[in-house]
């Protein structure tokens, strides 16, 4: 792996919105070229360098290229969109839409993600080790085609709209988190190590929610069929079997109704 | 604005049969002439081919319904809304692109006029006020009429006087264009959860058959002389075997004969047809009728249709067809939008994705180009896609290229994951049709300029008609192998002047040029019954005050009015 450097030197005023520091941008460039990619601060164009010092020289293509960026991205958003292969590591904090539409390679932010972290992702693997906002692995605004594959790890707390519409792939948050896990969802998993206020799986068609504390309020469209032993993210215990949202429609499969699944850990 | 020449292009002007001869083409302010002074501004259109504006017959372009599904769908402007270009404005969304993209793209392509197709009457200020808001193209919009509870109670007397009074007093509270008919009765029994899928089901609570309101509504617009004639979506849209029902409905208008001052020659225009002939009687043995119903066409002279082609892309559905958004949401169980609007009509919006490995996809998409191919009247045949219903109007320069090429055709059918059940469905495999340029101008031109009634002020580039000239970048005597080559040369023209005013140039905007609003005035003998119910309606039913209900002049800032004196 080549690796790049971007070292932050300047804070913009507004918020930077990066859609090209990625792998797949890098590829191939050179450390001045990478300086001059655009991007935008607000409805101006400015360069990757008027607030990055960029050192290193990225591979020939995005499986080779390893980005470090050695400092805090609290202002920064579109971190590794679309990105296909590769790695970025952020020392500190990351904006909205980290690893967006990612489609392959790894992210690792050592800090806090704000919202959109992983928005509709395809695959890759997403690390963060503070805390997260506001939907993690949702689908954008308005689309009902979610996120398809990949894994999301927050190691911190996450907020709400977590795996909205989500067809596939993992999302797990190992402390608590707020409201509206896998609304709408038709696939996927999403384990929360925490508790949950509630609205667990509404709308949901398909699909795994594990949770391994409590759920203060359940829906009422979930339906309590068995105990089960299971073992999920490394952890073995016993957890009551609902099937669900039964408001909802569901597909037919063998002459039988497909529903999604919930476990909650039994107390 | 001043004087203009466009020198030396290969001239496709089929309202004066002309086909492409090397001529200039002179413009003084906003008008065609044989010549101007040696002043003029010189466009040079040497090996390109120079038509009048493009005219757009069927396309929902503005109002409530249109604004429904921009706001339902944010997902529709991810990663397809440029960046604005200074002085101009930001362009968003893709099949329902905000006004100004709408204006930008349909003048990149050449088009000057364009028909809002359904407009809420209702709802009508809300239309104009878009219209207003979309830049450089001209524009009408046709009112709804065919569930509208006036109209229905009138047509059950045959009261066609009445309906004719009503019908001119709406056109001018609403600054409509002409009389538009979506799913006649249909619409109206959907309040009671109904729907109407044959021409003899009777309308519920009024007891009318949407047989009656097609006939009724024609005589009323043939008794008023309108320059457009009757404009209708007709029942059972998108539903196998439903092409019965069309010819059933087409039937109603043999014999009948219109009457204008508009040289148009048809009585009723048939619009989306591709969304009305379909065979089978399921989704499974769904199969393309276009041969029927285009032979019929072919053989019926007062009727005129448009295609509806499906162009295979992800877009909004946007009906009056209240019912049928509701069976569509029941069917992909996407996003769906439901609106009831009081006496006069309903609608509907449901995202649809029509997928080319999808075999009714495929088939869909095979029977509006069919219905392209066997049209012998070129003249009566329109190129849409019913914006955005069968997908976005960006996509005309596509359908141009699969209509004058047999080689992208086979591409695009290649392409599907059921080819050969496509093909086993439809003829178009069989069909080795490709259209000339001479009547890709008649389909998007002349033809509908005629069947609009504007025939005097669009469609040709003759001396005296509006000075809209577009300079496709294709050469008429030596066009291109690459079929490719034919939508991109007209979808980013070399050159466009909407009414005398440069608008478009090398395919990119450089001016917001002049855009008007088309009504229809027809100005009728007093008729006191139907003023008395307009009032009384209004006070019993209507949740808005008759004082509230017109359009205001401001809306329509630049009208283009077409007064009519109807003789009683």
């Amino acid at each position: 792996m080549a690796l790049v450097t971007l070292k932050p030197y300047k804070e913009p005023e507004l918020y930077l919105e990066c859609n090209n520091i990625s792998p797949d941008a890098f590829a191939g460039k050179t450390a001045a070229e990478i300086s001059e990619l655009e991007v935008r601060e607000g409805k101006t164009r400015v360069r990757l360098g008027d607030y990055f010092e960029v050192s290193g020289k990225p591979g020939d293509t995005a499986e080779q290229t390893e980005i470090h960026i050695a400092g805090d991205c609290s202002r920064i958003k579109y971190l590794g969109t679309k990105m296909t292969a590769g790695s970025i590591k952020v020392d500190g904090n990351a904006d909205m839409y980290v690893g967006g539409w990612m489609k392959g390679g790894k992210i690792h932010v050592t800090g806090n993600v704000h919202s959109f972290c992983g928005i509709a992702m395809e695959g890759g693997e997403i690390t963060v080790d503070g805390n997260a906002e506001n939907y993690v692995g949702s689908a954008y605004r308005g689309d009902w085609r979610g996120m398809r594959g990949g894994t999301i790890r927050i190691r911190g707390n996450a907020g709400n709209d977590i795996g909205t519409f989500m067809l596939g792939g993992t999302i797990i948050i190992e402390k608590n988190a707020f409201i509206h896990v896998s609304t709408h969802a038709e696939g996927g998993c999403v384990v929360i190590k925490g508790d949950v206020e509630g609205r667990v799986g509404g709308q949901m068609v398909k699909g795994d929610i594990y949770v391994l504390g409590k759920i203060q309020y359940m829906l009422p469209g979930f339906k309590k069929i068995a105990t089960v032993e299971k073992e999920i993210d490394g952890v073995s215990a016993r957890f009551n079997h609902y099937i669900g949202d039964l408001g909802e429609r569901h597909p037919r499969s063998k002459g039988k109704e497909i529903y999604a699944n919930l476990f909650v850990m039994a107390s | 604005m001043a004087e203009i020449i466009i020198k030396n292009g290969f001239v496709v002007d089929p309202a004066r049969k002309i086909n492409g001869d090397v001529m200039d083409i002179a413009i003084k302010d906003d008008k065609i002439v044989e010549k101007v002074g040696s002043g003029a501004k010189e466009i040079d259109a040497r090996g390109k081919v120079v038509m009048t504006g493009g005219v757009d017959i069927h396309a929902h372009v503005a109002g409530p319904k249109v604004n429904v599904g921009r706001l339902m769908r944010p997902e529709d402007k991810l990663f397809k809304s440029p960046n604005a270009q200074a002085p101009y404005r930001i362009e968003s969304g893709f099949s329902i692109p905000s006004t100004f993209k709408t204006g930008y793209d349909y003048a990149r392509m050449g088009y000057a006029f364009v028909m809002e197709a359904a407009m809420p009457p209702l709802h009508s200020p809300h239309v104009h006020e878009e219209i207003h808001d979309t830049p450089i193209i001209d524009q009408g919009a046709l009112p709804v009429f065919a569930n509208n509870w006036f109209v229905l109670e009138y047509l059950k007397n045959r009261e066609i006087e009445n309906s004719a009074a009503y019908t001119a007093w709406l056109l001018a509270a609403t600054k409509g264009y002409g009389v538009k008919l979506v799913n006649p009765g249909g619409t109206a029994a959907w309040a009671w959860g109904l729907n109407c899928l044959t021409l003899n089901d009777p309308v519920p609570f009024f007891d009318i058959t949407p047989a009656e309101i097609i006939s009724g509504l024609m005589q009323t617009n043939e008794y008023l002389g309108l320059p457009h004639s009757i404009h209708i979506h007709q029942n059972s849209l998108g539903t196998p075997g439903n092409y019965e029902i069309t010819l059933d409905s087409f039937r109603l208008a043999e014999g009948v004969k219109a009457n204008n001052k508009f040289s148009r020659d048809s009585v009723m225009h048939s619009t989306h047809v591709q969304f009305h002939s379909y065979g089978g009687d399921s989704w499974r043995n769904f199969e393309s009728k276009a041969k029927e119903v285009m032979d019929y066409i072919n053989g019926q002279k007062n009727i005129t249709v448009d295609l509806g082609c499906v162009t295979l892309d992800e877009t909004t559905t946007m009906t009056a067809d209240g019912p049928f958004e509701h069976h569509l949401n029941q069917l992909n169980h996407l996003k769906w939008a439901n609106t009831d609007v009081e006496l006069e009509t309903a609608a509907g919006v449901v995202p649809y994705v029509y997928d080319k490995d999808i075999k009714v996809c495929g088939i869909q998409w095979a029977i509006g180009l069919e219905l392209g191919l066997y049209a012998k009247d070129p003249m009566r045949t329109f190129i849409t896609t019913d914006h955005p219903n069968a997908g976005p109007f960006i996509r005309y320069p596509r359908i141009i290229k699969w209509l004058m090429s047999k080689k992208a055709r086979e591409e695009t059918l290649e392409s599907m994951k059921y080819t050969d059940k496509v093909i086993d469905a439809t003829n178009i495999h069989s069909l080795d049709t490709e259209r000339t340029l001479y009547e890709i101008a008649q389909m998007t031109r002349a033809g509908p300029a005629k069947a609009l009634g504007l025939s005097h002020i669009f469609g040709s580039l003759a001396p005296g008609m509006e000075a809209n000239v577009v300079v496709y970048d294709l050469n008429f005597n030596d066009m291109p192998d690459d079929p490719e080559q034919i939508e991109r040369a007209f979808l980013r023209s070399s050159n466009f002047i909407k009414s005398g005013d440069i608008v478009v140039k090398d395919g990119d905007i450089v001016s917001h040029g002049n855009k008007r609003t088309f009504w229809v005035n027809a100005r009728v003998k007093e008729n006191p019954q139907v003023i008395r119910d307009i009032h009384e309606k209004f006070l019993k039913e209507y949740t808005v005050g008759l004082g509230n209900y017109s359009v205001w002049d401001c809306l329509a800032p630049n009208p283009y009015v077409i007064d009519i004196d109807v003789e009683a």
